[in-house]
């Protein structure tokens, strides 16, 4: 099942929710790029945060933008100010544009240490 | 110029999308997000606690098996919050009961429809990208009333008074205070209001209901996230109903003879339940300086526009 699930989601058979509140309009719905880069710098702000991260590929650097949703929503998920520093090494998974532009919006990040955050809520008591 | 020939582009790109999305509904939002488990990028939170903006874990106010008393006579005071889970408030494609689905959509005027065509939404079956908008909010200008009930509706706190209820709102750390002390409406309006002006009495002894008017409608505020219209004739009439100790119900009702031609329901029994009384709303607002970075940084260059 989880490799039926790992195949699906490379697939764009199944998604998996997005983090945002600026619209769908923009983006490429139902499709995910997975990225491996380093943090350039991270946006805890209002009403959405952002995540940017240089991704080098065929030996070119392009930096990346990834948004999520703002900081007080992102933290009854699990995520804080702290998250990223510049330098970290991140694996994004998101939701690209169909501009195709280096931009896109969340599905969920691997740390370095294996940590990974998403889009669920943390359960309630 | 450059940059204009793309924001035309971008227009029309718009157009398609719009077309293209028409009738699915959009999947961000109204359940905020929430994913199942299992799978690449679906991460399980189950190992977290969940913090208050005290940075203490919750409390729940029916631990340890408690069942909820009947509802208590008059009173509406407490912490409340979504009883479906922090994201049902979002109501991101329109207000729970009447979500923009390209289906159905409320009872236009003529004018009504004018001024819902005019206006260039982020979400709903007719949404734009996100540099072509032209919603209010998304200048940071306050969300004002009622779509600070249709629109990311979080943790609301009620403070109940002898001669008032105050209503405070999480998103943007808004407030409105309701009149209970039998006061009628001004004879003449000081002014229009972002939030009108609200009296408040007891229908029944579990039922709390509030009239408003005087809000300012006139194209600075929007009723909805989808660009629904309200004019400054829009009367609302809330019922928040006490359905036990630790669960009330939200009815909205709005009338609007210029934009609707009869009056309509956005909200109907919308579930809130009571959140523990030493919870700490955690800060969320609309800054404009961090909404400007975030357009330059992100939506222009999301919806094709090169600096």
């Amino acid at each position: 099942m989880k490799t039926f699930l790992r195949w699906a989601l490379f697939a764009g058979l199944v998604s998996t929710p997005v983090l945002a509140h600026h619209g769908n309009a923009a983006f490429d719905v139902g499709k995910t790029r997975e990225l491996k880069g380093t943090v350039t710098e991270w946006i805890w702000a209002n009403p959405h945060c952002w995540l940017k991260f240089d991704v080098t590929e065929d030996g070119k650097t392009v930096n990346w933008v990834v948004e999520a949703t703002n900081s007080a929503d992102l933290m009854e998920r699990g995520w804080s100010r702290l998250l990223f520093k510049p330098g970290d090494t991140v694996t994004v998974s998101l939701e690209p544009v169909k501009s195709g532009a280096p931009v896109g919006r969340v599905r969920s990040i691997t740390l370095a240490n294996g940590k990974v955050v998403g889009t669920n809520y943390i359960p309630r008591p | 110029m450059k940059r204009w020939h793309l924001v035309v582009t971008a227009m029309l790109l718009a157009s398609a999308v719009a077309y293209a999305q028409a009738g699915r509904g959009g999947g961000q939002g109204r359940g905020g997000g929430q994913g199942g488990g299992g799978g690449r990028g679906v991460v399980s939170t189950a190992d977290l606690t969940v913090l208050d903006g005290w940075g203490r874990p919750l409390t729940d106010p029916l631990a340890g098996g408690k069942t909820p008393g009947p509802a208590p006579a008059r009173s509406i005071d407490g912490m409340w919050e979504p009883a479906d889970g922090p994201g049902a408030g979002i109501q991101a494609n329109g207000p729970s009961s009447m979500p923009s689905d390209g289906k159905s959509e409320p009872p236009y005027t003529p004018a009504g429809k004018a001024a819902y065509d005019s206006h260039q939404a982020l979400y709903g079956y007719r949404a734009v990208l996100p540099a072509m908008s032209n919603d209010p909010r998304d200048k940071c200008d306050p969300l004002g009333f009622p779509r600070a009930n249709f629109y990311q509706l979080r943790h609301t706190q009620f403070i109940q008074r002898p001669n008032q209820v105050v209503i405070m709102y999480q998103f943007d750390k808004r407030y409105r205070v309701i009149w209970t002390d039998g006061r009628d409406f001004p004879k003449e309006l000081p002014d229009f209001r972002w939030y009108g002006y609200s009296v408040g009495r007891w229908a029944d002894p579990a039922t709390f209901v509030v009239n408003t008017i005087g809000l300012i409608g006139r194209e600075r505020v929007w009723l909805d996230e989808t660009g629904r219209p309200m004019s400054e004739d829009m009367t609302v009439e809330e019922r928040f109903h006490r359905v036990n100790s630790h669960r009330m119900e939200i009815t909205v009702t709005v009338t609007d003879p210029k934009y609707y031609s009869k009056p309509w329901v956005p909200m109907d029994k919308f579930p809130m339940k009571l959140q523990a009384n030493d919870y700490d709303i955690i800060e969320m607002l609309c800054v404009p300086s961090d909404m400007e970075s975030y357009h330059r940084d992100f939506a222009d260059p999301a919806s094709g526009i090169i600096r």
